[in-house]
């Protein structure tokens, strides 16, 4: 029996069918059970082992092997400086103490609300709008200290459902690593990357 | 300084080179159609190894001798490599969210050339608005009958399956990122067997090729491998996408000709350094080249031999310029604790040495630093990367290891004195803040 509604059982089927092999289905299934309780629980990898005929254990040891699998629960905004060496030079390291500073929330840890993750992270291929900040995966360049601190304070106070990558570079960005050129609706609704893989079917009986 | 191939159609048209309408409108998939109704396999095989095309993924190997090792066994399997992570590149993100078609029409090409029906592109998971743009470019190609069932009325069938990784450089890596396809820790291979060629996704033959490699596809078939090889004045044929990052007035991607001078591109692609400081070095290829700095490289051609000559690599083509208020065992320190992060665990030398590593480069940047440390971090990264050269002499299964040793190589080389200062000093004599060294005037 499955724990999942049969709205989240479906995407896993659909998941699941975008593979030769089942086993291959595991790194979006585990975003798919992120999903639904907000961080990976033990129960969704026990949910995850069924859909792929492996134990959990099994599957435990996948995740525990990628960073993106958060086995505790973060804020409901994980915010991610990049303190790798292009955005070091820029000035990442202040970047992330003026957001730690302005949030109380010391890098790696999450604020007793469960608002605000704050973590470091390494390079995330923005280097040409260093300084860059993610919000759930959402992409802000050419932040400062004070536009991080900026940024902070939004979240806490504007809360929003949705996170939006233009609407964040155009709030607390600067310069970016090329033209963005058109902006997107939508955004990222969790601490998880905003991706459903659902558009694709594999065809007939291969 | 060049001739723009891959990024023609995002600078033509800005607001729209990523919608299928634009691609088609500007002679979009006609190459793919062409390939798979009119070409064989070895038409294709051939004509992309007369191109001269270099893989773009860091190792630069020559893609149509890759794809004429590919074993006679089926299934065989294409697996594009989007796991863009080595610092200072970001060159596939651009091309993946301004002109996913183009990717995709190599894809259907690359696939057909290699009679693969399961192609999957492997893109970072940090990389959401990417992996979007290029899954819609999925779905409007799946509905155009450009992939899945009967391509193009042929009746070649192509499943393209867009897959998000979970934050671990390693996975890029291309063994690495076949375990990872397959649901595994990503975990490079050990060898033999040498080549995915040979046994890859799932033990089957499979070709591993990076976004900006495939990007260039369509483009050798539509001038014609002759043309494509002859347009670049370098013996690096085609066109190389190279991310500038740091401290230079104008960061970002250019797309240029091989056979400038690092002068000319830090200089006049680059705009120079901010407030025109000095140079101090820079590292040429993706962080796990080794450095380069002005005394002795300046005025070096970029080529792939000209800089493998030098000791160092073109690698994933990322610039990352440090100007000369930069602490260099901080640049260092950085570029270790990376690795160290990053490093899978298999090895022993990688696992224990690069975390040594990045804990003897922070005391000294602390003041903690004790006047064997420099001798100690050269004893540590020569139980890494026997010799400390470039190449590497492997004691690990993959690179990642060695390549932490490559700052270490800036260190005892060029600043040896650097080191000494802050050992003798009790801590770094540089501004702790550079919140504004990267900001253009």
């Amino acid at each position: 029996m499955s724990v999942w509604s049969e709205e989240v059982q479906e995407r896993a089927r659909a998941i699941v069918a975008r593979y030769p092999e089942k086993r291959s289905a595991i790194m979006p299934l585990l975003y798919l059970a992120m999903s639904v309780d907000g961080y990976l629980t033990d129960e969704g990898m026990e949910e995850v082992a069924r859909w792929v005929d492996l134990t959990p254990a099994q599957v435990l040891s996948v995740a525990s092997f990628y960073s993106m699998y958060k086995r505790e629960r973060t804020g409901k905004y994980l915010v991610s400086c990049c303190t790798s060496i292009s955005c070091m030079l820029a000035g990442g390291d202040d970047v992330l103490a003026a957001m730690e500073d302005e949030s109380g929330v010391p890098d790696g840890e999450t604020d007793e609300e469960g608002l605000l993750t704050v973590e470091h992270v390494e390079c995330i291929g923005s280097c040409g709008g260093a300084v860059a900040v993610q919000v759930n995966y959402e992409l802000i360049e050419g932040v400062t200290p004070e536009k991080g601190r900026a940024l902070v304070r939004w979240l806490k106070e504007a809360r929003p459902e949705v996170v939006n990558t233009d609407e964040m570079q155009t709030l607390f960005g600067s310069r970016t690593s090329f033209d963005w050129a058109v902006k997107e609706e939508g955004g990222a609704v969790g601490p998880y990357p905003a991706f459903q893989p659902l558009g694709t079917v594999r065809g007939g009986d291969e | 300084m060049s001739t723009l191939i891959v990024t023609r159609r995002m600078n033509e048209h800005p607001t729209d080179s990523h919608t299928i309408d634009r691609y088609i409108a500007t002679g979009g998939y006609e190459q793919a159609r062409r390939a798979v109704t009119t070409l064989t396999r070895d038409e294709l095989v051939e004509e992309v190894k007369a191109s001269g095309l270099l893989g773009r993924g860091g190792a630069a190997f020559s893609a149509g001798l890759k794809w004429s090792f590919l074993a006679p066994e089926r299934p065989a399997y294409l697996v594009v490599n989007g796991d863009e992570s080595e610092p200072g590149t970001f060159k596939d993100r651009q091309l993946l969210e301004r002109d996913p078609h183009q990717l995709v029409e190599g894809i259907i090409i690359a696939a057909y050339a290699n009679e693969v029906h399961h192609a999957f592109v492997y893109i970072r998971g940090e990389y959401a608005k990417p992996a979007r743009r290029l899954q819609q470019a999925v779905d409007e190609a799946y509905a155009r009958g450009f992939l899945g069932r009967n391509v193009f009325g042929s009746g070649y069938d192509l499943e393209l399956t867009v897959h998000l990784g979970a934050g671990a450089y390693i996975c890029g890596e291309e063994t690495a990122l076949i375990n990872s396809l397959e649901g595994k820790r990503g975990e490079p291979r050990l060898k033999p067997p040498y080549f995915p060629a040979a046994k890859g996704l799932y033990m089957k033959p499979t070709i591993v090729n990076n976004v900006e490699t495939i990007s260039n596809i369509p483009h050798i078939l539509a001038m014609g491998a002759p043309r494509y090889a002859e347009v670049s004045p370098s013996p690096d044929t085609g066109t190389f996408l190279m991310s500038l990052s740091g401290h230079v007035r104008k960061p970002g991607n250019y797309e240029v000709f091989h056979g400038i001078t690092w002068r000319e591109l830090i200089y006049e692609v680059g705009g120079g350094i901010p407030e025109d400081r000095g140079l101090k070095a820079w590292i040429p290829g993706g962080a796990s080249a080794p450095w380069f700095v002005p005394e002795l490289h300046l005025d070096m051609e970029i080529t792939k031999d000209a800089v493998a000559g030098a000791g160092s690599m073109i690698g994933s083509g990322a610039v990352i310029v440090m100007d000369e208020d930069t602490c260099v065992v901080r640049a260092a320190e950085r570029v270790v604790r990376f690795y160290a992060h990053e490093s899978c665990g298999q090895c022993t030398p990688c696992r224990e040495g690069t975390t040594w590593m990045e804990m003897i480069l922070r005391r000294i940047e602390e003041g903690q630093g004790r006047a064997i440390d420099l001798d100690l971090l050269i004893d540590v990264s020569d139980g890494i990367s026997v010799g400390l050269n470039w190449p590497p002499k492997m004691t690990t299964i993959c690179p990642l290891g060695p390549s932490a040793v490559s700052p270490v190589i800036a260190l005892k080389e060029y600043f040896r004195d650097e080191v000494d200062a802050h050992v003798r000093n009790g801590g770094c004599p540089f501004p702790r803040s550079r919140a504004h060294a990267g900001v253009s005037e």
